[in-house]
């Protein structure tokens, strides 16, 4: 299996000879304000995909969470994720309705000077480079990115429920009943499996995902993990993170600060 | 026991093959109301995500794969005894697997994209496997019959049987595989299933055979042979036995675990399934059952021995519940020596209630083996001729 991380030579090349100029004319054309020089910074936007052309595996899309940031009772993350991907929940059986993020609270139950504590963080799919959904469909409907994102193609997709059997997360919901008012940006179907897609029609725009964007405490870093000089690849090197069920060695693009 | 006459046997088969029909027919009308309205209209929900329909798919699927064990050890071990039951052991395997493999298929949340998953394959996935395992079973148990029925075939059957019981060894690994690969959940992710679901198919599918096998010889008004209920029982208390061991392991080791210990007081002491555990699977279906096969005023006994078959065959569907429902009802866990709770009902054991349209879908699955079994024992005369000097020779011979 090609990992995430293993650059496609020929991709690359192309890049190279596109140059700079085209690059440059790319970014600024994502946002006035927005330069080359912000790469590096907190939440730097990505450069947008053009139609047609296929992800670049020399990306690996990740967010880090900082727990300590995420401040309780707030669901700004939650609002924006399901009102940009037009995620309701109205069923009568709570536990069927879908949900793409969540905000999980902890209390630390272990021996010693933290015992009690509480801590927040929003739980979603944590795109593994080794995900477990994606082994176990018989389809091949999960599938990874070349840039590190485990979508579900809804066209393929089955319903089994096999990936939300194998998903250590819960991050999977299955559409249980018929649906409305989609967004027509992020397509989704009833019997099909579903989770966070990292907001990939935004990244592919060249915007960051909803519940980055949306959080007033600046509690989540999008980027890019295989890039040492952007801010996301620094933060992590530089203080301890934090991977949830790191003993099943997935690799989840999402990494937890103030667990 | 009741044994109609003729004019009455005729009847009865034609409202027998109606009642399994119409069954069948309510099972998929129940399917088609689950793909219109979704699946909010059964009790699965996103922590339990395989319900009801599962565990009897799975039971009829294991027990297929078992069933045809009967027609292997005369084939392939060339035991007499068995020998004559080859061909109803095929037709029950066959049955059998179309039932479950009915109720899986119809359980998909989009069951009409069937094709799909036959074009797209992928070689990562158990489930993906057992899209070539069964159909290559059908094909193989087709001509397994074949040539036993065809009496220029005879000489190739012993290859066939061969053939076959290769394969449902493959493919009740790939069943318990299902649940062997799985990381996630502490009820899974045991290399330990694999073997285990051979034994279970075994076990269960010996079961199913008997019970079967008493209502055809009752049916026809004939007394099965005590020597050869003897040498069934025999077989079918090991096989108990055997899967009463792979379970006693399967909870001492996981319980030794100290991250599986609270999984393992959950399904084991305090929890709404371990009762289903200790009086369904283990008492119901296991030592009940090996009592009345062992017990001097039992153990000789056709009616005793025909209970206690089917006793297993209700154990099997308690062992399949708590393996299957209780396994998903625990929470995961994400966040060791955390408490942890959310809108997702992360943290929280759930409780699932099997509601109609599911309960009509598993009911229709056993409904399909059911028809296909009646409509194939009478249509082709697969009630076991025995010689019984034969096999008293054989038997003479083997002991």
């Amino acid at each position: 299996m090609t990992s995430p991380q293993t650059p496609d030579n020929a991709r690359r090349k192309f890049i190279a000879a596109a140059g700079a100029g085209v690059a440059g004319l790319g970014f600024t054309a994502i946002a006035p304000g927005l330069h080359l020089m912000a790469v590096g910074e907190a939440n730097a936007a990505p450069t947008p995909r053009k139609a047609g052309e296929p992800a670049n595996p020399a990306v690996r899309w990740g967010l880090l969470i900082d727990a300590n940031k995420c401040a309780p009772g707030c669901t700004k993350c939650i609002d924006a994720c399901h009102t940009e991907n037009g995620v309701s929940a109205n069923l009568p059986d709570p536990r069927q309705n879908s949900q793409w993020i969540r905000k999980i609270e902890l209390v630390d139950r272990r021996p010693g000077k933290t015992r009690g504590h509480v801590t927040q963080l929003p739980m979603m799919c944590q795109h593994c480079a080794e995900p477990p959904c994606v082994d176990v469909c018989p389809t091949g409907a999960s599938m990874k990115r070349a840039d590190g994102i485990v979508l579900v193609d809804r066209h393929t997709c089955i319903g089994c429920r096999y990936c939300m059997m194998a998903c250590p997360y819960k991050a999977r919901s299955f559409v249980h009943a018929p649906l409305n008012d989609q967004n027509p940006e992020v397509p989704r179907g009833k019997g099909c499996v579903e989770s966070c897609t990292l907001c990939v029609h935004r990244i592919d725009k060249g915007q960051q995902p909803a519940c980055v964007e949306s959080c007033p405490e600046g509690a989540m870093t999008f980027g890019d993990l295989n890039d040492a000089d952007s801010a996301i690849a620094k933060r992590i090197a530089s203080v301890p993170t934090t991977q949830v069920r790191a003993d099943l060695r997935l690799n989840p693009g999402v990494r937890y600060e103030g667990l | 026991m009741f044994t109609p006459k003729p004019r009455q046997e005729e009847n009865l088969f034609y409202l027998l093959a109606a009642i399994g029909g119409l069954v069948s027919a309510i099972g998929l009308a129940a399917a088609l109301y689950m793909e219109h309205e979704g699946h909010v209209v059964t009790g699965m929900n996103n922590q339990i995500v395989w319900g009801l329909p599962h565990v009897v798919a799975i039971f009829l699927i294991v027990a297929a794969s078992g069933v045809l064990n009967v027609a292997s050890m005369g084939s392939v071990f060339g035991r007499v005894l068995y020998k004559s039951r080859a061909p109803l052991s095929g037709l029950l395997g066959i049955a059998m697997l179309s039932g479950g493999l009915a109720i899986i298929m119809l359980d998909l949340g989009r069951a009409d994209r069937i094709i799909v998953a036959m074009t797209h394959f992928n070689p990562t996935s158990v489930f993906g496997w057992n899209v070539i395992l069964y159909p290559v079973f059908y094909a193989f148990v087709g001509i397994y019959l074949w040539t036993m029925m065809e009496r220029r075939m005879n000489p190739y059957s012993k290859v066939a049987g061969l053939a076959t019981f290769i394969w449902r060894i493959i493919l009740t690994t790939g069943t318990g595989s299902i649940f062997a690969f799985l990381v996630a959940r502490q009820a899974y992710g045991s290399a330990l299933l694999a073997p285990m679901f051979i034994i279970m198919s075994f076990s269960w599918g010996l079961a199913v055979f008997i019970v079967v096998q008493a209502t055809m010889y009752a049916w026809n008004g004939m007394q099965l042979p005590p020597l050869i209920l003897q040498r069934m029982k025999n077989l079918l208390a090991t096989l108990v036995a055997a899967v009463l061991y792979f379970t006693a392991v399967l909870h001492l080791v996981s319980a030794y675990f100290a991250k599986q210990t609270a999984f393992e007081y959950f399904i084991l002491v305090d929890s709404e399934f371990s009762g289903m555990f200790w009086i369904g699977q283990v008492l119901i279906g296991s030592l009940l059952p090996l009592t009345l096969l062992f017990h001097p005023a039992t153990r000789a006994k056709v009616a005793w021995i025909n209970l206690a078959a089917a006793l297993v065959i209700v154990g099997a569907f308690f062992q399949l519940y708590v393996f299957i429902i209780g396994g998903q009802a625990f929470p995961l866990e994400m966040f060791p020596g955390y408490d942890i709770k959310s809108s997702f009902f992360d943290g929280t054991v759930d409780h699932y209630s099997a509601r109609l349209p599911e309960i009509l879908l598993a009911l229709g699955g056993v409904a399909i083996a059911f028809t296909m079994t009646t409509i194939g024992v009478r249509a082709l005369h697969f009630l076991p001729q025995d010689d019984i000097a034969e096999l008293e020779a054989a038997i003479r011979i083997t002991d």
